[in-house]
């Protein structure tokens, strides 16, 4: 495998995705750029409700049926992944070249299906694999991810919730895709198993030049696999920096604040929160969407929305005070 | 912290639950709570730590007698209400209440929130409806749910996660009690949401001279909504101490674990695989012999096998781990 460093495996440009609904249209995703670099992890942070997951879904084209606009511009490695149509795309594209772990799956793994078969479906349904190959590959697999190859005959309720969501990252792993979109992994596990997790996808990351799209709301476990951090708000990705210049110093006043709101074990700090609640995606405040619960608001924030503003090495807000 | 008046004192407490396997099948116990001892001052506000299935919430709710102990004693304000019958437990229901993890799973969904205020007002027999109204309004006004007016013709699906919570604050503080167990209460919500409810909570608490205990597994927010901290594991308590004490320097192997897994914000954490112990808690029907940690311990030794002793320190801070025995 070769191992390039500036080499650019996902980039997504002017991505918008709404829905309709009874009560009006749901903007989702408005506008969203961003460059991912191979074996890198771009980590998504924000409050819910902000678009995280439906970005997601829209990079992997997940689409719920009453989607009102989808547009925009997504190349994987190098594809032209919006020229293709559904059939092609399913063939050709998900879970062979980016795959996605969904938020609280590993209560959804299937109780009657022993886990090496779950975990070998996609290749014995798209790639219609002989039985006994996929089924050591998916023990291969189980194998990368921790699990001792006895388990691949039990059946989920036999797990432990930190085997399950290994047993589910597997399935994400199976067709070897490049990209793979982790949605909240260890959101609903204990510390110590979630610490474990995270050294596994460490390894995995390092090992198997993964690219990952990390989405979470808990900041400081974001920071053990980001290469970069990309903070939505209302829709939009409000700053993107580097997690070096990011967790020492965001700039936009939501990173800054939601940062805030993070404990610390091993700093003395005064915790604070952000007052008030992110707003409708149906119904966005005019001008910044953040003004209402901004501490800096000046007067042009509330009647101009400010467009991204670059501030070199790869650091992108939206804030009128970076100008 | 005046440290005169306790409150609350639990001894010895074991929570069995049996099981039985089959019509003639030998009874199996699951040990949830297993000896497990504490005083709470009044006024005080501590946490107890551990993992899923390290008997927390068993241990939460023995206390308030929602759970009947198998052995032990509690003792609240002198009185024993270890087997006091559940009729004779209304008066402790004013004094001690609960605050659930899911909000939207703790309040009926079928009634207003005004109604939900109401309920514990009207079984408690407390003042007439003028009386009640003031106190709704009075609760509402506590935990800020303001303008009230907008709040209590509605119902609980029509309001957010932290709103929602805050009903079942002012619920669980409606009847002035003075102790109130908090499981998990912000676990459900989002980062900066917590914060925000805790800090309510920390203000009310100090306010009204509560006696708070939090239940959860989050240790990094704990050191700033209470002051002592007991680290619970496989149904025993095996350490406690002051928070910021037992922070910096943690005793146990197992409180080292849980302190190293968890993660501040920090660029760093990528570059280095984390020192954490594998495996998972054991199974409380068939546990290890002697320090329930030793399958996992990382300076485990031959004399782990055998019950640990408890190993004091100043400033009541305790362990209980050989590694400490002075020979």
């Amino acid at each position: 495998m070769k191992l390039e460093t500036n080499e650019t495996i996902l980039e997504v440009n002017n991505l918008n995705l709404s829905y309709s609904t009874r009560k009006g249209i749901v903007k989702a995703v408005d506008d969203v750029t961003f460059k991912l670099l191979k074996g890198k992890t771009l980590a998504l942070v924000g409050e819910s409700g902000c678009g995280k997951s439906s970005l997601a879904k829209a990079i992997i084209r997940l689409l719920p049926r009453n989607i009102e606009t989808y547009n925009g511009r997504i190349v994987l490695d190098g594809l032209d992944t919006m020229e293709l149509n559904e059939r092609k795309y399913r063939e050709t594209v998900r879970w062979k070249k980016i795959s996605m772990v969904f938020q609280g799956a590993l209560n959804s793994l299937n109780p009657v299906l022993q886990v090496g078969y779950q975990v070998a479906e996609p290749l014995l349904i798209h790639e219609k694999m002989d039985k006994k190959i996929a089924l050591e590959r998916a023990m291969e697999t189980l194998k990368l991810l921790g699990i001792p190859t006895s388990f691949v005959d039990r059946y989920s309720f036999e797990l432990s919730g930190g085997m399950k969501q290994r047993t589910i990252i597997a399935m994400a792993l199976i067709a070897n895709p490049q990209i793979v979109i982790l949605d909240e992994p260890t959101s609903a596990l204990d510390v110590v198993t979630q610490a474990n997790i995270m050294n596994q996808l460490k390894i995995l990351k390092k090992e198997m030049n993964l690219t990952f799209i990390y989405i979470t709301h808990d900041i400081a476990v974001s920071s053990e696999l980001a290469d970069s951090v990309a903070v939505m708000y209302a829709g939009e990705v409000t700053e993107i920096a580097n997690a070096e210049e990011f967790y020492r110093k965001p700039l936009h006043p939501y990173s800054q604040l939601l940062m805030a709101s993070v404990p610390t074990l091993r700093t003395d700090k005064k915790l604070e929160f952000i007052p008030g609640a992110p707003p409708s995606l149906i119904d966005t405040p005019e001008g910044c969407r953040f003004n209402p619960r901004c501490p800096y608001k000046i007067n042009k924030c509330l009647k101009e929305n400010p467009d991204k503003i670059d501030l070199g090495h790869n650091h992108y807000v939206r804030c009128w005070l970076y100008e | 912290m005046s440290r005169e008046e306790t409150l609350l004192r639990v001894e010895g407490v074991k929570k069995y639950f049996e099981i039985r396997r089959g019509l003639l099948g030998e009874p199996q116990y699951v040990k949830a709570v297993d000896d497990v001892s504490f005083d709470l001052q009044k006024g005080e506000a501590i946490s107890i730590v551990g993992e899923s299935g390290s008997g927390k919430t068993t241990l939460g709710l023995t206390i308030l007698r929602l759970h009947e102990p198998n052995e032990g004693k509690i003792t609240i304000k002198d009185k024993d209400i270890t087997h006091t019958g559940q009729s004779d437990l209304m008066w402790y229901r004013q004094e001690a209440s609960l605050i659930q993890q899911d909000p939207f799973g703790a309040l009926p969904s079928f009634f207003t929130i005004y109604r939900i205020l109401e309920e514990p007002l009207i079984v408690h027999k407390v003042g007439d409806r003028i009386k009640r109204r003031e106190k709704i309004y009075k609760a509402l006004e506590d935990v800020r749910l303001t303008p009230i007016e907008d709040f209590i013709t509605k119902y609980p699906h029509m309001l957010s996660g932290g709103q929602l919570q805050r009903v079942a604050i002012a619920r669980a503080l409606i009847l002035d009690p003075e102790l109130v167990i908090a499981d998990e209460p912000v676990s459900m919500l989002d980062a900066s949401v917590r914060v925000e409810i805790l800090t309510l909570l920390r203000e009310l608490q100090e306010e009204m001279k509560i006696s708070f205990i939090y239940i959860t597994h989050n240790l990094a927010l704990t050191k700033y909504f209470s002051e002592r901290l007991f680290i619970m594991y496989a149904g025993k308590i095996v350490e406690a101490g002051g928070i910021r004490e037992l922070i910096e320097n943690p005793l146990h192997p197992y409180t080292q674990a849980l302190l190293s897994a968890i993660p501040d914000p920090d660029p760093e954490n990528k570059k280095k695989l984390r020192d954490i112990p594998h495996g998972e808690p054991p199974n409380l029907i068939d546990l290890p012999s002697g320090c329930r940690f030793h399958p996992r311990c990382p300076y485990f030794m031959d004399i782990c096998k055998t019950d640990p002793p408890i190993i004091e320190r100043d400033n009541d801070r305790y362990t209980l781990c050989w590694l400490y025995v002075k020979d």
